[in-house]
């Protein structure tokens, strides 16, 4: 058995010895389902209900993943914006940075306000958690290119934009799918906030019913459905990352 | 010796050419002066070296020349046009290979041809087999070949600066600017590349100039060697080296070579503070 076959064993373990904790945990205390269901009580939940939750998935999933979209190719852009000039990096930054320390929850209001409640602020939520991640890390992959290298590429006379696609953007493939990572899970967070608060679709809202219903395995079962859509959604990027950007990661082999 | 009782031997048809050249960042009182007045004149083909202790502007002169840097003051002529003027090819090779991680080292060869004219419009078209072959030849006359499939961290520090010369010499440069490109190597693979170096210089003669610490490389090497002098940066004294090509380690042990780099040396430590020239 390799070390990496080890690991993975492990860690099904924890997560699984987790749950069963849980489960034993209800079980031997005797609590109260409305306080804390058993996971089983969850998963039976999810079945039983799935007609009823389907909908509800498919919209934020839809929702997390247009906000997401939208999110990254701002960010994108206002990163290399941002990175190719030192003089934008020096001026726009501060602003950035004040920008993504306002908490997002607090412009839903907003949105609401402007657009009506729906998915239309759920979206420019989810988009907005989703810029900052992108726009600072493309930033930073680009404003930390070698210099020698630069002098290797002015020295050929190549334009700024040969300069971009040869080595600025591949250098900063890793950053930005790092980045991808963080925006994706962030746009989940940024949909569920808004369905919470404005909204008559989606998980977010669908769980603040039910919690209202003191229905809490139903709750518990809006949280299971999150959790498998954004562990998802990661795994899936970092498929992409290291077939993308593999090139970042192999240093180890080294020839004499 | 000083530069004024040698003066710069004037050719009538040099190929690069500075006079009184000065870089200064900055200004008011804050005003650092890289590079003082400065001429030189290279012929094309020359093989030239400036040594010195850090700080001196080797690396300003290398700038300047490639058209990197502009020159506050004087003049800076490359084939009889001011620098800058005319697109001139130039490679260039670092102490850091600089090489792209993502690229095979046949590509990262090739980046040049990409991105110089007349190269530039034949990469997409049909020519890039023919670049191919040509990046391969030269890779096997450094000795990597077979290597260009592979991925610069697959290579050893050595065989990453020879894929370093690759690049900085596909395109065929009138000008190579060569800043300290053997500084991070051990001995022997130092000494394996300078012949490299010589063979490919003999072969091709483009302009070379090359900054070193090194005055054993400097005088294997260059045809003409420049001893500059720190803050401000200028050249002191100049040297020519009389000894024929293909020139061998075992030269490196003669007693004309070993005097010459005891004179360079003592030329420097006069100038006092450097330490780092060995």
């Amino acid at each position: 058995m390799t070390a990496d076959t080890k690991r993975h064993i492990a860690s099904a373990a924890l997560i699984i010895g987790c749950f069963a904790l849980w489960e034993l945990f209800c079980w031997a205390a005797t609590i109260s389902s409305v306080v804390l269901p058993r996971p089983s009580e969850v998963v039976i939940t999810l079945f039983e209900r799935r007609d009823a939750i389907w909908p509800h998935v498919w919209q934020t999933l839809f929702t997390t993943l247009i906000g997401f979209a939208l999110g990254v190719g701002i960010g994108v852009l206002l990163g290399i914006l941002i990175g190719s000039s030192k003089l934008a990096y020096g001026v726009v930054y501060p602003l950035l940075v004040g920008f993504s320390s306002i908490p997002k929850v607090a412009v839903v209001p907003i949105f609401v306000l402007w657009f009506g409640a729906g998915t239309v602020p759920a979206i420019l939520t989810a988009m907005i958690l989703c810029v900052f991640p992108v726009v600072v890390n493309v930033a930073t992959g680009l404003a930390t290119t070698e210099p020698e290298l630069e002098d290797v590429m002015r020295s050929l006379r190549a334009t700024p934009l040969d300069i971009l696609t040869n080595v600025g953007l591949p250098r900063t493939m890793p950053y930005f799918f790092a980045s991808l990572k963080i925006a994706i899970t962030q746009a989940f967070v940024g949909t569920v906030i808004a369905e919470t608060v404005a909204s008559n679709r989606g998980i977010g809202n669908f769980m603040l019913i039910a919690s209202s219903n003191f229905d809490t395995p139903l709750v518990f079962a809006g949280l299971l459905v999150l959790a498998v859509l954004g562990v998802g959604l990661y795994v899936v990027f970092s498929i992409v990352e290291m077939w993308v950007t593999g090139w970042a990661r192999r240093r180890d082999v080294v020839m004499g | 010796m000083s530069a004024a009782e040698h003066p710069v031997p004037s050719r009538g048809d040099a190929f690069v050419e500075l006079e009184n050249a000065t870089v200064t960042y900055g200004g008011g009182e804050r005003a650092v002066h890289a590079l003082a007045p400065t001429s030189l004149r290279m012929g094309k083909g020359d093989f030239v070296a400036l040594v010195g202790p850090s700080g001196c502007g080797k690396s300003t002169i290398l700038k300047v020349v490639s058209g990197l840097i502009r020159s506050t003051g004087g003049l800076v002529f490359v084939a009889g046009r001011e620098v800058g003027a005319e697109a001139m090819r130039v490679g260039m090779a670092f102490q850091n290979p600089t090489l792209l991680p993502w690229l095979r080292v046949r590509d990262n060869v090739m980046l040049p041809l990409k991105i110089v004219p007349p190269f530039r419009g034949q990469y997409r078209a049909k020519r890039k087999t023919a670049f191919r072959d040509r990046a391969e030849a030269l890779l096997a006359q450094v000795g990597l070949a077979g290597f260009g499939d592979k991925y610069p961290w697959q290579l050893s520090g050595g065989m990453m600066q020879r894929a370093s010369l690759c690049r900085a010499l596909i395109h065929d440069p009138q000008l190579l600017m060569l800043d300290e490109p053997f500084g991070a190597l051990d001995q022997f693979t130092r000494e394996e590349l300078w012949s490299i170096m010589q063979n490919l210089w003999l072969e091709r003669r483009p302009t070379v100039l090359l900054v070193t610490h090194d005055l054993k490389e400097a005088a294997y090497l260059a045809d003409r060697i420049c001893v500059m002098q720190a803050r401000p940066g200028r050249i002191i004294e100049e040297r020519t080296v009389p000894l024929a090509r293909p020139r061998t380690i075992d030269m490196t042990f003669a007693p004309d070579f070993v005097a010459l780099t005891q004179d360079l040396r003592d030329a420097i430590f006069s100038t006092g503070g450097a330490r780092e020239a060995a």
